[in-house]
């Protein structure tokens, strides 16, 4: 964590250097999910790894053999295309079996390539973008209505925030002070068409949160100590929300997947493209 | 109609803390009342509807009941996504209150008339589209809405509309009521236009024409047994609303009709607005005149479809 910017280039260098185990066995799952499906938009699943993880393993209170358990801290994946990560780390907690892994996109699957309600451990249905904030911002503000003790985490992605949408979610919650709100913005630089300094530039990202009356923090989102740290701090600042902006690498730790437009999504995916893959990540 | 909405949200709220108010950016003073005494539940939220809905959802999903409430156009029109996705498809209860539906606004232009409202709700799985005809059936409805399953729109029309209902009769959700019964023609109204018929329906008696008047406040479900039921005898059926004819309640009838494979055919017409933006300002009344919402036209369209 630090306090001046941090850019694309000083995030630790391509592909799965600096992953450990986990990082590298979550991976793993995902493109075996992308195997089954044979589509999937496997680089931004791939920048949302750590940021996950460590949501689930280290940060939020939750009960997978009761995903509606009332004490639960909110979770919403509003870059809903991220889904196959969010998806493995449901199966990984235990809130369905890892074989339904396996059905991916398939007729009769709960998994499909936005994540959905009827799958366990998801709390809103998400895939247009710009709409999973302002449902954050209905749960936080209902938490502070009814005095309730969740805390609330909205993940969105940097081209999400082209979103005017997200903007008028941002002022809502400054204006209600909504400390029990967390938003991670996923800032891997890339979306669909490419970088986002050339489609819609965002910078200056954090001033911009600042403005709107958020406590802001930046981190490496793919150093798992980093992220910790930061959500041990929560809330970034007494008495407003708070948004921890990700330096990501969109298709973190597959070397041909990194930074590659043509893997933001991808369908037909062949027997070939999956060989290198798995190479990539090791396991042949 | 709109004074007596917001009351009668307010009445509920009193009996029942799920019960919230969302506006956007309202007149100044609506609901002063519930805002002293129910501060931690009326919410002023300004100008971005969209945010609103997708609130109003989260809120909805933690078991709330929220009202929300602004101009219908900005609702529908802007909010379309957020309804769609936030509201249907989470199938959440969520109740959205528009102001001026149809020609209301006609002094201020396309922009804040709704005029096909309908139709874009109705599009939508899991919406209840309710248009009541007067304040005395909202008061009626109101309550209903508060543990009816899923979202609801509720049109609003100018207030201060005649009553023309029956106090006798109560509400249900997905249910026409009939106002008269004729065995020559049946006149399908929702919303206000039910004035229009009841006024029509006594000039055509005066010719001889017995013409049932079929009221839908609920457009949306369709309470298609009673269109079939009431269609089977007569002959000419006119559909009448403030909205454009595509999409709307003589849509809805016609599909329902259209399916039913009469064994004689029925003389049938959508009278309602056309398919362009109006282009007059003046009053509500004035232009629903101009594209043929009187009581007159509507004698006319029955009488000329009866001679067919």
């Amino acid at each position: 964590m630090s306090g001046s910017p941090i850019v694309a280039e000083n995030v630790k260098s391509s592909s799965c250097r600096g992953l450990d185990e986990r990082s590298l066995d979550l991976r793993v799952a995902i493109v075996k999910m992308l195997e089954s499906g044979r589509r999937g938009h496997l680089a931004s699943a791939l920048s949302l790894v750590e940021i996950l993880r460590v949501l689930y393993d280290n940060v939020m209170q939750y009960d997978p053999k009761n995903p509606r358990w009332p004490h639960r801290d909110r979770f919403i994946l509003s870059k809903g295309h991220g889904c196959m990560a969010l998806y493995v780390l449901l199966a990984d907690k235990g809130f369905f079996p890892k074989a339904v892994l396996r059905t991916f996109c398939k007729k009769d699957s709960i998994l499909g390539g936005h994540p959905e309600i009827k799958v366990p451990g998801v709390e809103a249905s998400t895939g247009s973008l710009g709409h999973g904030l302002s449902i954050g911002v209905g749960f936080a503000l209902n938490a502070k209505q009814s005095k309730a003790d969740y805390r609330t985490f909205v993940v969105i992605g940097d081209g999400e925030a082209n979103e005017g949408a997200i903007w008028e979610a941002a002022m809502c919650a400054s204006k209600h002070q909504l400390n029990n709100l967390t938003v991670i913005i996923d800032y891997n630089k890339n979306q669909s068409y490419g970088s986002t300094f050339e489609v819609q530039d965002l910078e200056p990202f954090a001033d911009k949160w600042r403005c709107f009356g958020f406590g802001v923090v930046e981190v490496d989102g793919h150093d798992v100590g980093d992220l910790k740290t930061a959500f041990l701090k929560l809330p970034v600042e007494r008495g407003k929300p708070s948004v921890i902006i990700c330096h990501t690498i969109k298709g973190k730790g597959i070397q041909c997947v990194e930074n590659n437009p043509d893997w933001h999504h991808k369908n037909k995916v062949t027997d070939e493209e999956l060989k290198n893959l798995f190479h990539s990540l090791r396991i042949d | 109609m709109r004074m007596t909405c917001l009351n009668m949200v307010y009445e509920l709220a009193r009996n029942d803390s799920r019960i919230l108010f969302i506006g956007s950016d309202l007149g100044s003073g609506t609901l002063q009342q519930f805002k002293e005494e129910m501060p931690d539940r009326f919410f002023m939220e300004g100008i971005c509807e969209a945010n609103i809905v997708g609130m109003a959802a989260g809120m909805a999903m933690e078991g709330k009941i929220p009202y929300v409430n602004t101009i219908a156009t900005f609702l529908t029109r802007r909010c379309f996504d957020q309804i769609v996705i936030d509201l249907c498809l989470h199938n959440v209860n969520v109740r959205l209150i528009g102001n001026g539906g149809g020609l209301v606004y006609a002094p201020l232009g396309p922009t804040h008339e709704a005029t096909e409202d309908i139709a874009i709700m109705r599009s939508i799985p899991n919406m209840t589209i309710v248009a009541p005809a007067d304040a005395e059936e909202m008061k009626r409805f109101m309550p209903l809405s508060v543990d009816h399953p899923g979202p609801i729109y509720i049109r609003l029309a100018k207030g201060f509309d005649p009553i023309v209902t029956k106090e006798g009769v109560p509400f249900e959700i997905g249910k026409g009521i009939v106002m008269q019964a004729g065995n020559d023609a049946l006149i399908i109204t929702t919303g206000i236009t039910l004035r229009l018929a009841l006024v029509a329906a006594e000039a055509l008696s005066k010719s001889g024409v017995r013409a049932t008047i079929l009221h839908m406040p609920t457009i949306k479900p369709l309470d298609c047994e009673a269109v079939l039921d009431l269609a089977a005898p007569v002959r000419a059926i006119v559909t009448v609303e403030e909205h454009t004819i595509l999409g709307g309640l003589g849509s809805a009838v016609a599909e329902v009709l259209a399916e039913a494979n009469f064994h004689k055919p029925k003389r049938f017409k959508r009278l309602g607005l056309p398919d362009v933006f109006p282009d007059e300002y003046g009053s509500q009344d004035t232009l629903m005149a101009r594209f043929g919402l009187t009581s007159d036209n509507i004698t006319a369209t029955v009488k000329e479809l009866m001679r067919e």
